[in-house]
């Protein structure tokens, strides 16, 4: 018998992993299958209202026709709005909890607090929008006060995002930095920034498209059901995507069957677009080998 | 504890009671030793006895390490570096070369213009000057001088470490450190890099810390023994190896009887 030979436990091992990627392949199936017959329905019954007209045009007649621009002009504001504010501010917090904060308890509680805040259900920023920007801050229910309130649910995912990004980057070209006479924060901007800011965006990226279909922080906050103009400044409320589609599913008679399946679509086209850009970006930095 | 001849004027360092925790570890105990201008200093020892710690206490590194404490006296011509009120400063006179070559993320260019550039230098032709010596001194200059502007990060490991050399050379250090620069590098190479320190050692001093042991008989005028935290000794290269030691542990690594 050749040392070569297969074995009775060898051929019981192949039976083995056969049975096992079988099992795994299926539940792969399984979790792709929802997805696809979701898209695959709203295109379906959503398809026929699609026109220029839908993207251009305001809401008409009790909002039962016309298109949706308030709506998508208010969604691309507010996320605007709430990016503007909370990425300068999660990039600066988590480079000083990467880059300079010293190793000890406190930090480490402030990681764990950042952690467990990106697990709060967002209908408690809501309420937290709402006693801190429309009643305390007194910004009314208004863009500022909803972007704010999506900034602060987003601030704790664009901290981890930025803080792993950084954290990618090797601690030897920090200590050899450091060694040649550079300061944290040369070493930062030379050595470091350059080397995660891909990764940075990839995360930003990803975290606007959650933004995107939030609904619950911004119905309070600064979202409204109809308004006939579209938002001239950040004091303004606006009509939004994910609330026009509550709305529309649920507090209107007479909308059309088509009509909510076209703006959930819509919507989840927003998001799909943005999560593609995220992944290409991954993809050409792949390739980019830097070290 | 080891007798120590001392004459601080000759001295370009001076080590006076160095002893460095990492929280409950003590990594070096009580080190005096003294190192003299242009000369090669070894450090031998095993894993673990505080080699790289001593190191990064000369060009204050602990302050960016956490739980690293360092205390006693470290003098750089006769001056206690932590005295020194600029750090930086501090740091650019003495070039690291570590373990694994680190080719920083930039490119062949940029990785030995870096140090001129933070000192202020920033026109192209002394830039320009800086690099192609440094290169040159360094055996890299011929490979590389086709492909300055490919990442240096992206060289073989070899090629990495005289980049490493070229970039420490730039911020014309008059104190040199090495730590273990020949673990990642091919035996070719290891002899051109000792063939640079020989001459190196005409304008600098330079501390070798090394693994290999007839590293330091090769290079070393003098070679200090660290085991666990001690300095177990420190006299002229060719004492310890022509076995007059005076200590039996010396002896005892020397021989490999343990390590
Ligand atoms: N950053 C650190 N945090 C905690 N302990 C450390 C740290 N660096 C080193 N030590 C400890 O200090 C002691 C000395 O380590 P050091 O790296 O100085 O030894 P070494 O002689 O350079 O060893 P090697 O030959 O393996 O490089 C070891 O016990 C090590 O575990
Ligand atoms: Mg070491």
């Amino acid at each position: 018998m050749s040392a070569f030979g297969a074995t009775d436990l060898d051929l019981s091992n192949r039976r083995r992993e056969r049975a096992f990627r079988g099992l795994f392949g299926a539940m792969t199936a399984l979790l792709i299958l929802p997805v696809i017959l979701i898209l695959g329905m709203l295109v379906w019954k959503g398809h026929s209202v699609f026109s220029l007209e839908f993207f251009l045009a305001h809401p008409r007649n009790g909002m039962t026709e016309g298109g949706i621009l308030p709506a998508l002009v208010g969604t691309l504001y507010l996320v605007a709005v709430a990016l503007f504010a909370s990425v300068p501010l999660g990039v600066a917090a988590a480079i000083y909890l990467s880059e300079y904060a010293p190793d000890n308890l406190l930090t480490r509680l402030i990681n764990l607090a950042i952690i467990n805040l990106a697990g709060v259900p967002s209908i408690v920023h809501a309420l937290f929008g709402v006693g801190a920007f429309v009643l305390f801050f007194d910004f009314g229910t208004s863009i500022l006060a909803a972007s704010l309130t999506l900034a602060v649910m987003t601030l704790p995912v664009v901290i981890v995002a930025t803080r792993e990004s950084l954290q990618a980057v090797p601690q030897a070209f920090r200590e050899a930095s450091w060694s040649l006479g550079a300061t944290r924060w040369q070493t930062i901007r030379r050595i470091v920034l350059p080397n995660s800011v891909s990764g940075i965006l990839t995360g930003v990226i990803l975290e606007v498209s959650r933004t995107v279909g939030e609904t619950a922080p911004i119905m309070f906050t600064g979202a409204t059901f109809y308004v006939a103009f579209l938002p001239m400044s950040v004091f303004d409320q606006t009509m939004a995507m994910s609330y026009h589609l509550y709305t529309i599913t649920t507090q209107v008679p007479g909308v059309p069957e088509a009509l909510p399946f076209a703006v959930a679509l819509t919507l989840i086209a927003i998001v799909l677009l943005l999560n593609s850009v995220s992944i290409a970006f991954r993809m050409v930095l792949r390739g980019k080998k830097k070290w | 504890m080891v007798e120590v001849e001392r004459d601080t004027a000759v001295s370009k360092l001076e080590v006076e009671g160095l002893t460095i925790r990492y929280g409950e570890t003590v990594a070096l105990k009580d080190v005096s030793l003294d190192v003299r201008p242009n000369e090669i200093l070894g450090i031998i020892g095993p894993a673990n006895s505080g080699k790289t710690s001593f190191l990064r206490a000369i060009n204050r590194m602990d302050e960016m390490t956490d739980g690293m404490h360092v205390s006693g006296r470290i003098a750089l011509d006769g001056t206690d570096v932590r005295r020194w009120r600029n750090v930086y400063a501090l740091r650019r006179r003495i070039g690291v070369v570590f373990p694994l070559p680190v080719g920083l993320p930039l490119s062949i260019f940029d990785n030995v213009a870096l140090s001129p550039r933070l000192r202020g230098v920033h026109d192209r032709a002394s830039l320009e000057e800086i690099v192609e010596r440094c290169l040159t001194r360094a055996a890299l200059w011929d490979e590389v001088k086709d492909r300055l502007h490919s990442l240096g990060s992206l060289l073989s490991g070899g090629q990495q470490q005289r980049l490493t050399i070229a970039r420490a050379l730039s911020q014309e250090p008059d104190l040199l450190l090495l730590d273990e620069f020949s673990i990642a590098v091919d035996p070719v190479t290891t002899m051109r890099i000792e063939d640079i320190l020989k001459e190196l050692r005409e304008e600098m001093t330079i501390i070798l810390v090394t693994n290999l042991v007839q590293q330091a008989r090769r290079l070393a005028d003098r070679t200090a023994f660290f085991l666990k935290g001690d300095l177990v000794e420190v006299g002229p290269t060719e004492d310890l190896f022509m076995r007059r030691v005076r200590d039996r542990r010396t002896t005892d690594y020397l021989e490999g009887r343990f390590g």
